[in-house]
């Protein structure tokens, strides 16, 4: 059987849903007779060499590179999953959608108590080079279009094993009560 | 401030259970509940202070803050848009100076939105200072504007022209009309006072109930359950006390037939509360009326009082050993979820309207956990008749499974709208003949939370059988933006009321407003329109029939108008979502940015 080529990335997220697909163990070395990784922190490869046939996506998207990252993980890869709950309802960082991005950045650079201070030119950083950060934190599928979720903050390693081998295989998703229980 | 709470919380014996009571009576000598007097609320009750606040908090005529010594309510109902509720309410906006939603500086005219008050066939219609004024033009929003400038009173402002029959009782005196187009046999005929009564007396309990059961009645506020074994199940439910509820909280847009028979026929309702009080065993009566028909709570008081002398109600009724009830009318506060009858016990208790898990049942354990039959008001006028006429004469009316007559609520693009009693068994094409409808594009049958239909089902009938209602129809004419116009107005309807406790409601209701909304704007895909209908499923799940029917004005309108929706779909990538704009994401930072500097 053809290895399936699967790509991760992690965008407005913390990395929690990667360390917790790490957490499959020795089960990775099953899940490399059955995947190839493309465009992944894991193997480091940085951009995308051809297309996929699965995206898995940690984190919503936070600024415009989210955006653009995203957008590109849809055009390469043909089943794109959300990865945990960042990708799927914004998570932590979208806490900061009841405030203002204004009011946001005025904490943060201007007159917040560790940089009132500092900041005597009143700097916002905006070079070129950085990313542009968005009116609020979206959900992945309000960007693009998203074929399936992974609850979990993050995802249990049994339910993303489990998700990843279905996907690989063409079998059905084993996906037993316990591993999308949170309470 | 702190005697008006003692001296209400004393009115009502310091009764926790009455507090929407005691917050409407405080709020009205105040003009809202602020903080501190909810405070001393929940001190005199000996509550805690949240069990007030979340009351307070849940019905949208209650405020924490001053709404204006006129305080402006107008109807943002489907109904008030077609006739031109947009231009009224730029009319109010310009002439007081203050938005929808907010106070004059000077704090004289609040304008705030409220849902549908019932008034669908004279709209647009305000409720100002619980007066209600109709047929508003930007005209007379203007004059009504200066009015409250110049000092007028609210009497002054709505001046003496009243509407039709009772609406000109010196208890009422309103402008509402009754525009009763067609009467039927059953709930308008000619009504002989105390006839239903001195029928009761003359049987046994078992006697009525039986006679209820063999008529085949059934419940009218829309599920269609047979009152005779609702009666029936309350009666031999154990509880030494029991209660008779009449649910006169119509809130379904587009309905207002309860208005009509509570102006025009209050004794005949209240007889039926009787006997149903006499055949379950119940000494009690609560007439839960919702709040925007406060107008007649006058002319209803004196009318129980007129019962009362004539032993009619209080007690031996009829002379009858040991036949006593009583009634007492319940205000609602503004909630449309409280139509539904274990949310409407709740909010009697002075709770937050929410609707409770079942079983058990309000006949096993209702009001205060006592054994409650909740009837609406056209059910309990169809048991009198039925008690005075006989079950073979009610049988002979309507259908097979359909007996007696509907009442029901006409609106919208029609010549001749108001209130139509018909026989089961009408088509629908029949009645948009009756009402002068010409060129209907759609017709929605039971408000929001029924079906929008098309003309293909135009030969449909009215009956519990085929097209079932609980007694409104809203004709939609060919030239309304049935989506924009119609179908984004009743979800935002389902938003705004809904109480919060099902996610599958609290959570799909929002998104689905959304979601139409990117689709009304092109913006949409397929995979949203496919949504709506996964999501029905999920909003079966929900407590009560108003998360479950939240989504009905959608998924009707995408099964009967598919094109509606496919127009306005651009094809192309669906993988990628047309609503999200990055540029405009972007905007805020850049902004701040460029300000920074």
């Amino acid at each position: 059987m053809e290895k399936k080529i699967v790509a991760t990335a992690s965008l407005a997220g913390c990395f929690g849903c990667h360390m917790s697909f790490l957490d499959i163990d020795e089960r990775l070395f099953d899940l490399i007779e059955i995947v190839e990784f493309n465009k992944s922190p894991i193997n480091d490869i940085k951009k995308f060499t051809k297309q996929c046939d699965i995206g898995l996506v940690e984190g919503g998207c936070c600024n415009d590179e989210n955006v653009h990252n995203l957008i590109d993980f849809r055009k390469h890869c043909n089943v794109l999953v959300s990865l945990g709950e960042c990708a799927i309802m914004g998570g932590l960082p979208s806490l900061r959608n009841w405030i203002s991005l204004k009011e946001c950045l005025d904490e943060a650079y201007l007159n917040g108590p560790t940089v009132a201070d500092c900041n005597e030119k009143k700097i916002i950083p905006c070079d070129p080079d950085i990313p542009k950060i968005l009116d609020k934190v979206y959900p992945c599928h309000e960007v693009v279009k998203i074929d399936y979720f992974l609850p979990g903050c993050p995802p249990r390693a049994d339910l993303i094993w489990n998700a990843l081998y279905a996907l690989a295989t063409g079998n059905k998703l084993d996906m037993p009560y316990e591993v999308f229980k949170f309470d | 401030m702190g005697n008006t709470v003692n001296n209400v919380i004393k009115r009502y014996s310091g009764d926790e259970t009455r507090l929407m009571d005691i917050l409407m009576d405080i709020q009205s000598e105040l003009g809202h509940l602020s903080d501190w007097t909810i405070e001393q609320i929940a001190k005199s009750l000996d509550i805690p202070k949240v069990s007030v606040e979340q009351t307070v908090s849940f019905y949208h005529f209650f405020t924490k803050e001053p709404r204006g010594k006129y305080t402006i309510y107008l109807n943002t109902s489907v109904l008030a848009v077609f006739c031109g509720r947009d231009e009224v309410a730029r009319a109010f906006e310009e002439t007081a100076g203050c938005r929808f939603g907010s106070v004059t500086k000077d704090g004289l005219i609040g304008l705030f939105d409220t849902a549908c008050i019932g008034m669908s066939d004279q709209e647009p219609a305000a409720i100002i200072n619980e007066e209600v004024f109709t047929c508003l033009t930007p005209a007379k929003a203007k004059a009504i504007i200066a009015g409250m400038r110049a000092g007028k009173t609210v009497e002054e402002l709505k001046g003496k022209k009243y509407g039709d029959g009772q609406n000109s009782n010196p208890l009422v005196c309103s402008m509402v009309n009754n525009n009763i187009m067609k009467r039927g046999e059953v709930v308008f005929a000619d009504y002989e006072t105390g006839s239903g009564i001195r029928k009761a007396v003359s049987m046994s309990s078992s006697e009525i109930i039986q006679l209820v059961k063999s008529s085949y009645v059934r419940g009218r506020g829309g599920a269609g359950f047979p009152t005779g074994m609702k009666w029936e199940v309350a009666k031999k439910a154990p509880g030494d006390v029991k209660y008779i509820f009449c649910n006169a909280d119509e809130g379904e847009p587009g309905t207002f037939k309860d208005r009509v028979i509570l102006t025009e026929f209050p004794r005949l309702v209240f007889e039926g509360m009787a006997i149903a009080g006499y055949a379950v065993g119940a000494k009690y009566g609560i007439l839960y009326l919702r709040n925007e028909y406060r107008y007649l709570r006058k002319y209803l008081e004196n009318i129980l009082d007129q019962m009362r002398d004539e032993n009619l109600l209080g007690n031996f009724i009829g002379g009858k050993q040991g036949f006593n009830f009583n009634i007492k009318i319940q205000f609602g506060a503004g909630a449309y979820v409280c139509g539904e009858e274990s949310a409407l016990i709740e909010s009697a208790e002075g709770k937050r309207g929410e609707p409770r898990d079942r079983p058990p049942f309000p006949v096993e354990k209702g009001y205060l956990q006592k054994p409650t039959v909740v009837n609406n008001v056209e059910t309990l006028c169809s048991v009198v008749r039925i008690l005075v006429n006989g079950s073979d004469w009610y049988n002979s009316l309507g259908t097979k499974e359909s007996k007696g007559t509907k009442v029901i609520s006409v609106s919208g693009d029609c010549s001749k709208p108001g209130i139509y009693e018909i026989e089961w068994g009408f088509t629908v094409n029949d009645i948009l003949k009756m009402v002068g409808a010409a060129d209907t594009q759609a017709v929605q049958v039971g408000g929001p939370s029924g079906s929008c239909i098309g003309p293909n089902e135009f030969p449909r009938e009215l009956s519990y059988e085929d097209l079932a209602t609980g007694g409104s129809l809203i004709i939609i004419g060919r030239r309304r933006d049935l989506l924009k116009d119609v179908v984004l107005n009743f979800t935002e309807f389902f938003k705004d009321e809904s109480c919060g406790s099902c996610v599958p409601c609290r959570a799909l209701s929002g998104m689905s407003k959304v979601v139409l909304e990117r689709i009304i704007e092109g913006k949409g895909t397929e995979t949203d329109v496919a949504a709506f209908t996964k999501w029905q499923s999920i909003m079966k799940k929900n407590r009560c029939g108003l998360g479950q029917t939240a989504l009905n004005p959608i998924v009707s309108t995408i099964r009967n108008f598919p094109e509606l929706y496919k127009n306005r779909i651009k094809a192309g990538d669906d993988r990628l979502c047309p609503a999200f704009d990055l540029d405009k994401a972007v905007l805020d930072y850049e902004t701040a940015t460029v300000e920074a500097r």
